[in-house]
């Protein structure tokens, strides 16, 4: 629309330092050959990745959370994979109060729903744990997930399927050899991006684990400790580069096969 | 005949959408209202011993909320921390939405993807590193104190409302950028030709078309920001110091070490109460001036 605007630029460029030079110091940091996270840099250092290996607690935590980050991704995916059907195939009566409530989870405070969950779970007897805190994850992925499944169902050819019913093929049939392939990137997209925000998510899991600890936890028990600082930057800093590659794997995925001019319609999130 | 039919056909169509809905509303009714109706009902409970709750129905934990200064103070610091973020936030982004939306002509999508990455890396992580960067021994000071432009540390960067706010806006800002980008994206070109044409000026353009047609957007943002940041619990505590403790670091010590869940279910009801509240008269607001303006 508009020609150039170099203040806008400079200021885009400002923003965009901000938000990633937090980001960026964990990394930089986990190299540097000093406990105290100071300027000037004292000098390069692999040592801290090599504590981090070797922190058997750690092993510990990371297990749990890719026990509940895969259980939570495949149940919210299922989950969103039938509701966004609903809402792109059929007109749904109370269209927008399912939508609305199906989406909630995203909107209300976590530690409100982290709480009422204690209020439940040890209501009925049952001890706090990584079952609870999946279930929570579940919850708060869905509407992520749904959100990704609708802007990839919404875009495709609906006469695809058509096509396919008038060729010969039954409903199953459609389903299998069209519809599940065109979705597909998009079902991928959705168990990566919800794997990312269970495995990095912190205040469910702190409220409703006890002894069992997801890695955010381990990370946030051992920030108490001057002297365990540096691996836990080592560790920031392997968590930031593989959510990196997993998110920029899922946007790429979403807009596999869309045609070109759909490429900016990102929907949701 | 055929318009009965249709009635059925349509009717079948709802009963299909709601198989296809079932599990997700059943999880929404079984894991999240069903609890905080519980929750709900436990804040008219008494807390008698460390294991023994007196379900008598009463307003005492209400009037133990009211009656205690700090819970006040705590939800209404909360709710002012809430406000300062989804301002500064607002304020922040929509500039770069903006040049986003009508300067950048290639690779839109990638510079979404870049403003966007941060917010998907480990939330914990990333409020550590303001505690790192605003610290005493941090990384502003200890530049500036190595540049020599100061001698002292400056005390006031951390444990502030103020930390509390900037860490929180640089939290949240991807759930402001997209929703007006997604807004401002939409705006037909041609409205912003005819303001032109019209005699409009740049600024006149803006504040007349451009403005209004995001508030969407705007109030998309709102929504999405207010509401969760009044809960949040790791910012106030690493980087909120004494002055920066909000409401849900209250919460947390009921439901834990003070062990009182009737009084922290009560303060999570009014939490929420207030904060929608407010939500919706922001919304509001922001509609009605809108109005006027366009």
């Amino acid at each position: 629309m508009y020609n150039k605007n170099n203040i806008l630029f400079l200021y885009a460029i400002l923003y965009f330092a901000f938000l990633y030079i937090p980001v960026m110091l964990l990394p930089v940091f986990s190299f540097n050959d000093a406990i105290h996270m100071v300027f000037p840099l004292k000098g390069f250092t692999l040592k801290w990745y090599d504590q981090m290996i070797n922190a058997s607690r750690l092993h510990q935590a990371l297990f749990n959370s890719i026990k509940v980050g895969v259980t939570a991704s495949i149940f919210s995916t299922l989950i969103a994979l039938l509701a966004a059907k609903a809402f792109t195939k059929y007109k749904v009566r109370l269209r927008q109060l399912s939508y609305g409530a199906i989406l909630l989870p995203f909107v209300i405070p976590e530690i409100i729903i982290a709480v009422s969950l204690i209020v439940l779970w040890t209501g009925m007897g049952l001890q706090l744990g990584l079952i609870p805190v999946t279930i929570s994850h579940v919850l708060f992925c869905t509407p992520f997930c749904m959100l990704v499944l609708i802007s990839r169902m919404e875009g495709f050819d609906r006469n695809l399927e058509e096509a396919a019913m008038d060729l010969g093929e039954n409903a199953w049939g459609t389903f299998w050899r069209v519809t599940f392939p065109l979705v597909l990137p998009a079902i991928v997209a959705s168990l990566l991006l919800s794997f990312v925000i269970s495995f990095d998510e912190f205040i469910l899991a702190f409220f409703l684990t006890s002894n069992d600890q997801t890695l955010p936890l381990y990370m946030w028990g051992q920030l108490r400790f001057p002297k365990k600082l540096p691996h836990v930057l080592a560790l920031g800093a392997v968590i930031i580069v593989a959510t990196s590659i997993i998110v920029m794997l899922s946007y790429w995925l979403r807009n596999l096969g869309k045609p070109t001019d759909k490429k900016s319609n990102i929907g949701g999130i | 005949m055929i318009r009965y039919w249709e009635k059925i056909y349509a009717k079948s169509e709802n009963i299909k959408a709601y198989a296809l809905l079932f599990p997700a509303l059943l999880m929404v009714i079984l894991a999240m209202a069903s609890p905080m109706l519980l929750t709900f009902v436990t804040s008219f409970h008494t807390q008698v011993s460390m294991m023994e709750i007196d379900t008598t129905l009463t307003l005492g934990r209400y009037k133990d909320f009211f009656s205690k200064p700090v819970y006040t103070t705590l939800l209404g610091r909360s709710i002012k921390i809430s406000f300062f973020v989804t301002l500064v936030t607002l304020i922040t982004t929509y500039p770069l939405a903006y040049y986003i939306a009508f300067y950048v002509k290639k690779n839109k999508m990638l510079w979404i993807v870049l403003m966007t990455l941060p917010f998907w890396t480990s939330y914990l992580l990333r409020v550590f590193s303001w505690k790192v960067i605003l610290g005493h021994k941090g990384v502003v000071n200890s530049a500036l104190m190595a540049l020599g432009m100061i001698e002292e540390p400056l005390g006031f960067l951390i444990y502030s409302q103020t930390a509390v706010v900037l860490t929180l806006a640089h939290a949240w800002a991807a759930f402001a950028i997209l929703p007006l980008y997604v807004s401002l994206d939409k705006i037909d070109k041609s409205l912003l030709e005819a303001s032109y044409d019209l005699g409009n000026s740049k600024f006149q353009t803006f504040w007349r078309v451009t403005f209004p047609l995001s508030l969407p957007g705007v109030i998309g943002a709102i929504l999405i920001i207010f509401i969760p940041t009044v809960g949040d619990y790791v910012t106030p505590q690493l980087v909120g110091g004494t002055d920066g403790r909000m409401l849900s670091n209250m919460i947390q010590a009921l439901f834990g070490r003070a062990n009182n869940f009737p009084l922290g279910a009560a303060s999570a009801v009014i939490m929420l109460f207030s904060v929608s509240l407010v939500a919706l008269i922001v919304t509001y607001v922001t509609r009605k001036v809108s109005m006027r303006m366009s």
